[in-house]
């Protein structure tokens, strides 16, 4: 075990795990990453770079690692590309592998596209595949899809659950380091309703892997254990670990990804695989820590190459060794201390390069005395090595010569970036400090605050401090009572805030890489100020420095260095680029949450429902509603069974389930001069016990929506409205009442699922009726067409509507809706002497096109006036107002050109128009012809032996008579204009 | 005509048939009720109170039981009252009679919506997953109710104890509701029922 430690750290020796990358086998221990087991076995390349396909080890330890994404996942439904290696837990079985290369990972052809890096500069394809451009789409698009790119998709459909849940909570408390920690003892002894989420395995942040502070008289590890341990008895406070805030959106409210299982391999039970916390907070604590810099140098981005506190977690918190020799280049004090916790370990350090001309202060004291080369003004003017680090060249700033140092091992540290993403999603105002060269929080915007390194306090004891105070600060926010100060005494060496940002590679012609997940490097963003772009948006997304999955984490102050230099401005002249959600990558599983399957959205069904399906319906979606659209019997299609339904309703009975229709009950002594104002019609005089259809404007006078409605006394009505508008009608009638008329007393009251609908229709109906109905009188006298009366039907209460929609005699049982199936049933048996068919939507489409009844939405759509349609009868001339009556007076609504309803009938009967074609006067005109209009509705009429159409035409009543054109694909189709009823034009029938 | 009236069925029986046990959120259709939306001017308030039998809170999402039969207040001049068991058609008459001379509404909803219990240590929890109020006691106790969502589906939730909440939800959206919830549950361990 050459890489790794005998003892020490957080890994559980005890418990050894197998895994496998790229399929060969490994092992590592309870409590690895597959970063730090693949470290520990010696292990650097895990990947090939976005765009060149550069050779890519581990830079870092945490989220902001930009090389090392890995596939996981042994069977395609539950394998996650993408994944940053330094985040995925080791679990015994874990199959993972490395991404964008072909055939293998040391072997990738693609690194071909290396050797041609300077033909592939920023900006390469807006200047390189310019032409032709139908070459885009089939050639270049998909070979630069190929050959740059990240993981796979999974092909499977995700095996796992997701679930989302909203909580409240006083104090939201991001990040679990020690100012969080410090922030949620406040809040939690406090008694606040406290949430503390952090996106590791473990809490405790850089307290993980520290070794040498004292707090509150305890090492530092026994504190932090200590702390979860007091935080995890207080009954107030949730503890959330692998949990990252990845969103903030308005008013606290904050997306949090919880990785429930991903850790645990092949699970029991049935936890979901990731929980989405969608967390309402009084008060936020950011405590989100700060990021480490790279130094921008000659090939910095060899496998060996990584992050100095990246090696310390690697050795103190896994005990995983990441190399045998060491150059160190840093900018600041804290790389000194990983070199002596390095050297501690057995490493050697070969020097320490300093770009600092300088360094002095105690953590330089101390390498010094372990004998470790510290140079001064020393910088990696070049690496080598293909698959790893092997040699760093070293040069005195300024020299013309240098020395090669060989090391498989390169410590880089450029110093610390304040983690201000969720800040500035919360349109926090952020300020930039010269001294610690990085954007801090200045002002907030939310209720929240930042405490600890994410607000540039890097000093372990002041971060604590500030924790405790901003948790203080949190509670008094949210209105609870804060414990008193505490101090926490802290021991630890402190280090300076040096540190660099932009580029050191002087004039060296090797590329120097500034976003490595993207690929992008230094002569990348000079090319891009070279070419005039000034603002960092416009450089980010010419040279997409920033963009890829990592949001620049580890970049965006480098490239904002780089530019300033390269334009000679100030840093906060070049601007800063904007943080987005989420902050990390997160899987559509845990946005899609329950709503998958048959969850993703109510599935409306009627009582009746199971009868139709049980009868072979054949459904269709009208809005959330399933209806049945036709009842094929063996052998049948659509066309078919619509023929016999329609014939069947014609010359007998048909039963149909009309459900769905909207209902409202309209109730108080001024109902009816409400109804008066809601539509066109005039209902002061409909007598209790009579139907009327009912036409609904909006204030500009075109349709919106119609129904029968029933005077079941002087101040209660039914009203119907059509399936998809009933809510937003009864919306526009109760915004009206409450904002405009609120002097009126009248109620509204949905009653669409109080009453199940069935429609009998057909010449037979009332002999089927008849015999099922107690207390009403059906004959024809007694209950005339358009009529309401209540009863009994099948012992249960019924609103006995006589009503068609077919042209035939008909009624409409409304039935409370838990009796639906029951009395449907009971009516279809009664209909069997009478062969009683079951009829579907698509049959009451044609029925009532053969009668020229519109539909709302179908004949109409939006621009419609009541006399498009030839409804102007159903307007109440003499009334005083209803909405839209002043929109019917403009000019324009009653001009003669206007499209009106008509019929259209093909000159061949055969021929079936389709519904949405446009209709032409002359089709010799070349294209683009003067439209006239269009199809609305389009059947084949069994009753009448050919097709009718209904159609929307210019000036279209003063056709009639005349024939017009429906040019196709496939040929002219020639019509003539009718008026728009085909079928018993009288009206006979419904008197049946 | 001497048939027996056809039987009224619950949206829920089919769904709740069978389900597994689960300890911490237990999921159990309620018997039928008789339900009304009532709606008036005051005056007409203490009349309706009178005739139902039962108090009609005059603050908005706050509930009063009396026996089978309770009040919600889900409106400022918005109640709806429910009757366990009991025919919708006598306590409308009743209602309708006192009623005659006062400016109000009463509608028969009885068959609109079903109703179904959640109840169980877990309770709140698993009702988190769909609806965004703060159902803590604190924020939501025992005797309150209120209009909302769960999910996509609006509902009448109500708490009646610490850790049972009563769901009122219009009958084509009860088999989406349910089945989000025993979606959640899931995560906790489950028995199968004993049939």
């Amino acid at each position: 075990m050459k890489y790794r430690l005998s003892s020490g750290g957080q890994v559980d020796r005890s418990k050894p795990l197998r895994f496998s990358f790229d399929g060969k086998g490994y092992s590592g221990f309870a409590g690895d990453t597959l970063a730090s087991a693949l470290i520990a076995n010696g292990v650097h390349l895990v990947g090939r770079s976005f765009k060149y396909h550069r050779p890519r080890g581990f830079m870092s330890a945490g989220s902001d690692e930009p090389n090392a994404l890995v596939g996981v996942g042994d069977d395609e439904a539950r394998y996650t590309p993408n994944l940053r290696a330094t985040q995925v837990e080791l679990f015994d079985g874990l199959v993972a592998e490395s991404q964008n290369r072909w055939p293998s990972l040391s072997l990738d052809f693609g690194g071909a596209n290396d050797a041609l890096s300077r033909f592939l500069t920023a900006g390469f394809y807006y200047k390189t595949f310019m032409w032709p451009a139908a070459a885009w789409k089939r050639l270049y698009e998909p070979m630069i899809r190929r050959a740059a790119g990240l993981g796979r998709a999974p092909t499977a459909a995700d095996a796992d659950r997701y679930t989302q849940l909203y909580s409240h909570c006083d104090v939201l408390i991001v990040g679990a380091g020690p100012a969080g920690l410090a922030a949620a003892l406040a809040a939690g002894r406090s008694g606040a309703k406290t949430i503390v989420c952090d996106e590791q395995d473990r809490m405790g942040g850089t307290l993980l892997s520290e070794r040498e502070a004292i707090i509150d008289g305890l090492p530092a590890a026994d504190w932090l254990a200590r702390t979860l341990q007091e935080l995890g008895s207080l009954s107030n406070v949730t503890l959330l670990p692998r949990t990252t805030a990845f969103g903030w959106y308005p008013h606290n409210f904050l997306g949090l990804s919880e990785r429930v299982t991903d850790h645990l391999g092949r699970k029991e039970g049935n936890l979901p695989r990731e929980r989405m916390w969608q967390v309402r907070a009084k008060e936020v604590v950011l405590a989100t820590g700060a990021i480490e810099r790279p130094l921008v140098f000659p090939d910095n981005d060899r496998p060996g190459i990584m992050m100095a506190e990246a090696a310390r977690t690697y050795l103190n918190r896994y005990g995983a060794v990441p190399g045998s020799r060491a150059v160190v280049f840093t900018a600041c004090d804290s790389a000194y201390r990983a070199a002596l916790e390095l050297k501690g370990a057995g490493v050697h350090i070969a020097a320490i390069a300093d770009v600092r001309p300088a360094p002095e202060g105690p953590w330089v004291e101390r390498a010094r005395a372990a004998g470790i080369d510290v140079r001064p003004s020393t910088l990696v003017t070049a690496t080598h090595g293909r698959l790893h680090i092997s040699h760093a060249d070293l040069a005195s700033e300024g020299a013309s010569s240098s020395e090669t140092v060989p090391c498989d091992l390169l410590l880089m540290s450029g110093g610390f970036t304040p983690s201000v993403h969720l800040f500035s999603q919360s349109r926090g105002k952020l300020g930039y400090d010269e001294a610690l060269k990085s954007y801090i929080p200045q002002k907030s915007v939310e209720n929240e605050r930042s405490v600890g390194g994410c607000r540039g306090l890097f000093d372990l004891g002041a971060s604590i401090a500030d924790g405790f105070g901003g948790g203080l600060g949190a509670v008094r926010g949210a209105g609870g009572t804060p414990v008193t100060e505490q101090k926490i005494p802290v021991f630890v060496q402190s280090f300076g805030q040096d540190g660099f940002i932009g580029a050191l590679n002087g004039k060296s012609r090797r590329r120097a890489w500034v976003d490595f997940q993207n690929d992008v490097t230094v002569k990348d963003i000079e090319l891009a100020t070279r070419e005039g772009f000034r603002s960092i948006e416009h450089v980010k997304r010419y040279t997409t420095t920033g963009m890829a999955t990592d949001q620049g984490k580890t970049s965006n102050m480098n490239a904002l260095g780089i530019v300033s230099h390269a334009l000679d401005l100030p840093v906060p002249k070049v601007g800063l680029t904007t943080f987005r959600p989420p902050y990390t990558p997160v899987t559509f599983g845990s946005f899609a949450g329950q709503s998958r399957g048959k969850l993703f959205d109510p599935v409306r069904q009627t009582s009746i429902h199971d009868w139709a399906a049980e009868h072979g319906a054949v459904f269709e979606d009208v809005s959330l509603w399933k209806r049945a659209h036709y009842f094929p019997r063996q052998g049948e299609d659509m066309h078919a069974a619509v023929r016999r339904e329609c014939a069947a309703v014609r010359n007998s009975v048909g039963i149909f389930d009309a459900t769905t229709l909207g209902k409202i009950e309209v109730v108080g002594k001024d109902a009816a001069e409400f109804m008066n104002r809601m539509y066109t019609n005039a209902w002061t005089k409909l007598e209790p016990g009579r139907l009327r259809y009912g036409l609904m404007l909006r204030e500009d006078g075109f349709i919106t929506d119609d129904g029968v409605v029933g005077r079941m006394a002087t101040d209660r009505f039914h009203v119907t409205t059509t399936t998809g508008g009933a809510a937003r009608v009864l919306a526009l009638m109760e915004d009206y009442l409450q904002t405009e008329w609120s002097d009126l007393d009248v109620w509204l009251t949905s009653t669409t699922e109080q009453w199940a609908v069935i429609a009998l229709q057909g010449p037979n109906a009332r002999k089927v009726l008849e015999p099922l109905v107690e207390g009403i009188d059906l004959s024809r006298e007694a209950m005339p067409h358009m009529s309401v009366r209540e009863g009994r039907i099948c012992g249960v209460p019924t609103r006995l509507f006589r009503v068609s929609f077919t042209g035939e005699l008909g009624f409409e049982i409304n039935v409370p809706m838990g009796y639906g199936r029951g009395v449907w049933e009971a009516i279809y048996a009664a209909g069997k002497p009478f062969d009683i068919t079951p009829y579907g939507t698509e049959t009451m489409h044609v029925l009532r096109a053969e009668k020229g009844y519109i539909i709302v939405g179908q004949e109409t759509d939006g621009t419609v006036t009541p006399d498009d349609v030839g409804l102007a009868w159903a307007v109440g001339k003499t009334k005083k107002d209803f909405v839209g009556k002043r929109s019917l007076a403009r000019p324009a609504m009653t001009r003669d050109d206007r499209k009106q309803l008509v019929g259209l009938l093909t000159v061949d009967p055969k021929v079936v128009l389709e519904e949405g074609a446009q209709i032409v006067v002359d089709p010799r005109e070349p294209v683009p012809m003067t439209m006239i209009g269009h199809v609305t509705s389009s059947y084949w009429s069994a009753a009448l032996g050919r097709s009718v159409a209904l159609a929307l035409v210019r000036g279209g009543r003063a056709r009639i008579g005349k024939r017009l054109h429906v040019p196709m694909a496939a040929g002219n189709i020639e019509v003539e204009v009718v008026t728009p009823v085909f079928y018993d034009t009288e009206g006979k029938r419904l008197d049946g | 005509m001497g048939r027996t009236a056809v039987a009224r069925v619950n949206s829920l029986a089919q769904i709740s048939r069978g389900g597994p046990e689960v300890a911490e959120a237990s999921l159990s259709v309620l018997p039928d009720a008789a339900k009304f939306v009532f709606r008036g001017r005051p005056s007409s308030w203490p009349v309706a109170a009178e005739a139902f039998g039962v108090e009609l809170p005059q603050a908005v999402n706050r509930f009063s039981v009396k026996g089978g039969r309770k009040a919600y207040c889900v409106g400022p001049d918005e109640w709806l009252l429910e009757a366990v068991g009991e025919d919708p058609g006598e306590i409308f008459h009743k209602l309708s009679e006192s009623l005659a001379s006062h400016s109000c509404s009463l509608v028969d909803v009885s068959h609109r919506s079903d109703t179904f219990e959640i109840g169980g240590t877990r309770s709140e929890y698993v009702l988190s997953h769909g609806c965004p109020l703060d159902l803590s006691e604190q924020q939501f106790p025992v005797g309150m109710c209120t209009r909302t969502l769960i999910g996509k589906s609006p509902v009448i939730l109500s708490r009646t104890e610490r850790a049972v909440f009563q769901i009122d939800v219009w009958r084509s959206f009860s088999s989406y509701v349910w089945g989000l919830l025993d979606e959640v549950r899931r995560e906790f361990p489950s028995r199968s029922r004993q049939m």
